[in-house]
């Protein structure tokens, strides 16, 4: 295959960014998206050029790392990351944008790469459980039901890679905040901080600067894992529930 | 090869791993009660850095902040939770017997060291098996979504090398789950201020000063600034050498600096040849392959693996009937059949593809049938256990597992070997542990599915936390060092020459060209099946590569930015150098066991023959100088409770 690629390049987070455009040929539609950046680099390094910076590790989907608005879409257009897009989607001859995460909360520190860690700080607002290293009770000691444990586990597949809020018109992290909740408060595990933790991290996730939502339901489209747009239901239910049994100032999602 | 290097002289054997005499059972709790402990109001006072944050490193820096250490860690992605214990898919073993078919401690025990080929220290080994039962219940307590049956208790299932059902799992993503539970845990340390984070950021060496580990130099991988960080002890949870092969399963950006820097400033390396190559994974497609993906062994639960009975039949797999297939392990192995060892997996794979018997594209692959599974457990209870196992492999081949067999093929997975460590997971170096697959303790020759992440979580969790105290309680607080020490200026003035000689070369091949080039050389003589003549080949191939990449190198950009380029390159200045001394290590190794196979030692049908008259001995080297020869120390591994006998899976 030969692609067009127009490509953002952006020297640092300080530097003012322009697509610029290259030709890439010899692409298998085997390859991976990110084999044909590789492809593309290789090319760029001989020539004494900068090669293009992109943020990937695992390259199996599970990772993260990989961040790239391929033609308008996070992770382009198949519902996955972009490690596990492959060219096959692609057609010889097609023109490629690859852009980085667009939001206000994750600026761009070079090229393709952007800063995300806002959402380190929304987690260490409360997505955790508070439970020291040792003082543990017995697995077994409290089942949790199979629905639940279920439910839990579809919100923890979230991989905390930004598509959502990339996808979002609104640069939001609802879905990414609710994913984080509804995995850890539909747990007895989870119960006892089950109202501090959605306050505080909601709260966290305003202070960072995200959107706020408009149900516009971009993200649980953008979403490689599959997080639903009922999450963001949820959480909301969470939050109000919260604020009535929690005597705080009121900090609303938006 | 400098005939030098081949030369290796053999220093004084390990004279004490430190593991507490008496009964084995009763081993761990000697030590943790002959431990000294730190006053809870000191330990603020103490700095501890740890390199790394998956689930060693990170459940480690987790508790250590807890315990009231000031924790400053690394690692080199955006975020901790990105570390590579993420993608690890099967599960967790544990000796809980909830299924009530006669586990125990003792069996897990039992099947870690004779699946380790009996290369493994048997006081590590229980210790792990002890504490095994500890994680489950931490894990669950932190909200880690294990799969549950419908009464809400925890479901298990089956690894290979074992007949038990021992292994919890949160469908096919246990890796992730666990590391978001040690990431919460760090996380919440991070926002108590107990943890001071550097994400972004890489260890480029070890900063020595009067014999005690005291620091590390790393680089901001943004600014490309390059920082000193004091300590008074230091954790390498720094991850595997896998990638030493090029393609492997490891994440790209894993490497082996931090281990491998820390090592040449004294650090002995143990048996760098034991590298696990995993049985199910995808096979290539091309040359553009940039790593290989792991297919679960849970997989293997359920599905078949065969090939055509005749050589280079290329009929699609529904056109082969069922008595023109050959269910190999089946066959050889009746009584393990689909889940005897990854090692013994992956060579007989490797056997019937050299027969010409291998499927799809470059005979390279065999099948993994889930037809039988579909008609007995009906598609919807396949799809709940392997769901996004299924999904994944029909992206990357664009075929229907549901409906074609998969095809799967060995690749570079885990590296048994790693720093050397006494029982108290402390390296040679005073002052400097190694946890997680960085260190060589559990694994022996060859690693038990699921038992990674067991050993990950047991040393970051619960043991590193113990022993650490017992080493700042002995060496109370040293006075403050500071860049000005000769030390340090060396340290800093090393690393600076080596990045800017990088950049300066300017030639006409890039890191990822000699990456590949290396690691082809690896896995032709290195790999699954090593020979004499193949090793020597090798080594004296590597320096020729090691020699070339300093004359043609050429790294684009500066060193004063974010530049992967440089990053790269300087990762592969150390595989130059680890490479040689796996193949070094694998010469010296006249034998086999576990995942090195040597051709030379086979029996008549063909199954590793182990020499536990010459060879029962953990080998750690010891660096003299680059291409220079190492010294080999052997720690003599001694069997109280499960006697060597010829691994059997018959």
């Amino acid at each position: 295959m030969k692609l067009t690629l127009r490509v953002w390049r952006q020297k640092n987070a300080d530097a003012e960014g322009a697509m610029s455009t290259y030709q890439v040929d010899g692409i298998s539609s085997d390859m991976s998206f990110l084999e044909m950046l590789d492809t593309l680099n290789e090319e760029l390094i001989l020539r004494g050029e900068d090669p293009v910076a992109f943020d990937h590790d695992c390259r199996e989907g599970i990772c993260g790392a990989c961040s790239l608005v391929i033609n308008g879409d996070a992770h382009g257009p198949e519902r996955t990351t972009t490690c596990q897009l492959h060219m096959r989607s692609f057609r010889d001859g097609d023109t490629i944008d690859v852009e980085p995460w667009r939001a206000s909360a994750f600026p761009v520190v070079k090229d393709l790469v952007v800063d995300r860690s806002a959402f380190e700080r929304v987690i260490q607002a409360g997505g955790y459980v508070t439970a020291p290293t040792g003082a543990a009770p017995e697995a077994h000691a409290t089942p949790v039901p199979k629905p639940d444990a279920d439910f839990a586990f579809e919100h923890a597949e979230c991989i905390g890679c930004g598509a959502c809020v990339a996808a979002c018109p609104n640069g939001a992290a609802m879905l990414f905040t609710s994913a984080k909740i509804n995995h850890l408060n539909v747990l007895p595990q989870g119960a006892p901080e089950r109202e501090t933790r959605v306050l505080d991290m909601v709260a966290a996730m305003d202070d960072e600067g995200f959107g706020g939502c408009t149900l516009a339901g971009e993200c649980a489209t953008a979403c490689p894992k599959g997080i639903p747009l009922m999450s963001i239901t949820s959480m909301n239910k969470e939050w109000l529930r919260a604020t009535r049994k929690v005597k705080r100032s009121p900090h609303p999602p938006r | 090869m400098s005939a030098a290097y081949l030369n290796y002289p053999t220093g004084a054997p390990v004279a004490d791993t430190k593991a507490p005499a008496g009964p084995v059972a009763e081993r761990w709790d000697t030590r943790r009660f002959e431990a000294k402990l730190v006053n809870p109001a000191n330990r603020r006072k103490h700095t501890v850095i740890v390199v790394g944050t998956g689930l060693a490193g990170g459940s480690a820096g987790a508790t250590l902040a807890e315990q009231g250490y000031h924790v400053v860690q690394f690692c080199y992605q955006d975020s901790p939770r990105r570390a590579h214990s993420i993608a690890a898919q099967g599960g967790i073993n544990a000796a809980k017997n909830y299924r009530n078919d006669g586990d125990s401690v003792h069996r897990l025990f039992y099947d870690t060291v004779k699946g380790g080929d009996f290369r493994a220290r048997e006081s590590n080994v229980h210790r792990l098996a002890q504490i095994s039962v500890e994680i489950i219940d931490q894990c669950v307590a932190q909200g880690v979504p294990f799969a549950r049956e419908y009464g809400g208790l925890l479901d298990t299932r089956s690894f290979g090398g074992v007949q038990v059902s021992r292994t919890f799992y949160a469908r096919g993503q246990t890796g992730q789950q666990l590391l978001l539970g040690a990431y919460q845990a760090l996380s919440r340390q991070i926002a108590a201020g107990n943890v001071e984070m550097h994400p972004r950021t890489e260890m480029l060496d070890l900063i020595v000063v009067d014999g005690r580990a005291r620091g590390i130099v790393a680089r901001d991988l943004i600014t490309g600034r390059i920082d000193t960080y004091y300590a008074d002890a230091v954790v390498l949870a720094s991850g595997g050498y896998g990638n030493v092969f090029y393609l492997s399963t490891n994440a790209m950006n894993s490497n082996a600096t931090a281990v491998w820097r820390a090592h040449r400033r004294g650090a002995w390396f143990a048996n760098p040849c034991f590298t696990q190559i995993h049985p199910t994974c995808v096979p290539r497609t091309g040359d553009h392959q940039s790593k290989l993906t792991l297919m679960s062994e849970s997989l293997r639960n359920d599905g078949r693996i065969w090939v055509p009975k005749a050589k280079g039949d290329d009929r699609p797999a529904h056109r082969i009937p069922e008595d023109e297939r050959d269910y190999y392990l089946e066959r050889i192995y009746p009584s393990f059949g689909n889940l005897v060892p990854r090692d013994i997996a992956s060579r007989a794979a490797k056997n019937v593809c050299d027969e010409g018997r291998g499927v799809g594209p470059g005979g390279q692959g065999v099948y993994l049938d889930f037809a039988d599974a579909v008609r007995r457990m009906g598609r919807d209870a396949v799809e709940a256990r392997y769901g996004n196992l299924f999904d994944m492999y029909q992206r990357i081949t664009d075929e229907d597992p549901y409906e074609v067999p998969m095809r799967i093929y060995p690749a570079v997975h885990y590296t048994m070997g790693g720093l050397w460590v006494d029982y108290d997971l402390q390296t040679t170096v005073p002052g400097l542990f190694a946890i997680g697959e960085a260190n060589f303790s559990d694994h022996g020759a060859n690693r038990l599915g699921a038992s990674a992440l067991m050993q990950g979580l047991a040393d970051g969790y619960f043991v590193l936390p113990a022993t650490i105290n017992d080493y700042l309680a002995r060496n109370p607080r040293h006075e403050t060092v500071t860049d000005e020490h000769p030390n340090v200026q060396e340290v800093l003035a090393e690393t600076q020459d080596r990045l800017h000689l990088l950049l300066a070369v300017d030639g006409d091949r890039t890191p990822d060209s000699f990456h590949r080039e290396l690691g082809e050389l690896m896995w032709e003589f290195c790999g699954m099946a090593r020979t004499d003549s193949g090793l020597r080949k090798a080594l004296e191939r590597i320096p020729q590569i090691r020699e070339e990449f300093w004359r043609r190198i050429k790294v684009p950009g500066s060193g004063e930015e974010f530049n992967q380029s440089l990053e790269k390159a300087n990762r592969i200045v150390d595989y130059l150098e680890l490479a040689e001394l796996m193949c070094l290590d694998a010469l010296h190794r006249e034998e086999s066991c576990g995942g090195h196979f040597r051709e030379e030692s086979q029996t008549p049908d063909g199954e590793a023959a182990r020499r536990d008259d010459a060879f029962a001995y953990a080998a750690a080297w010891e660096f003299t100088d680059t291409g220079a020869a190492p010294v080999l120390h052997k720690e003599d591994l001694v069997f109280e409770y499960v006697h060597p006998t010829q691994r059997s899976y018959a």
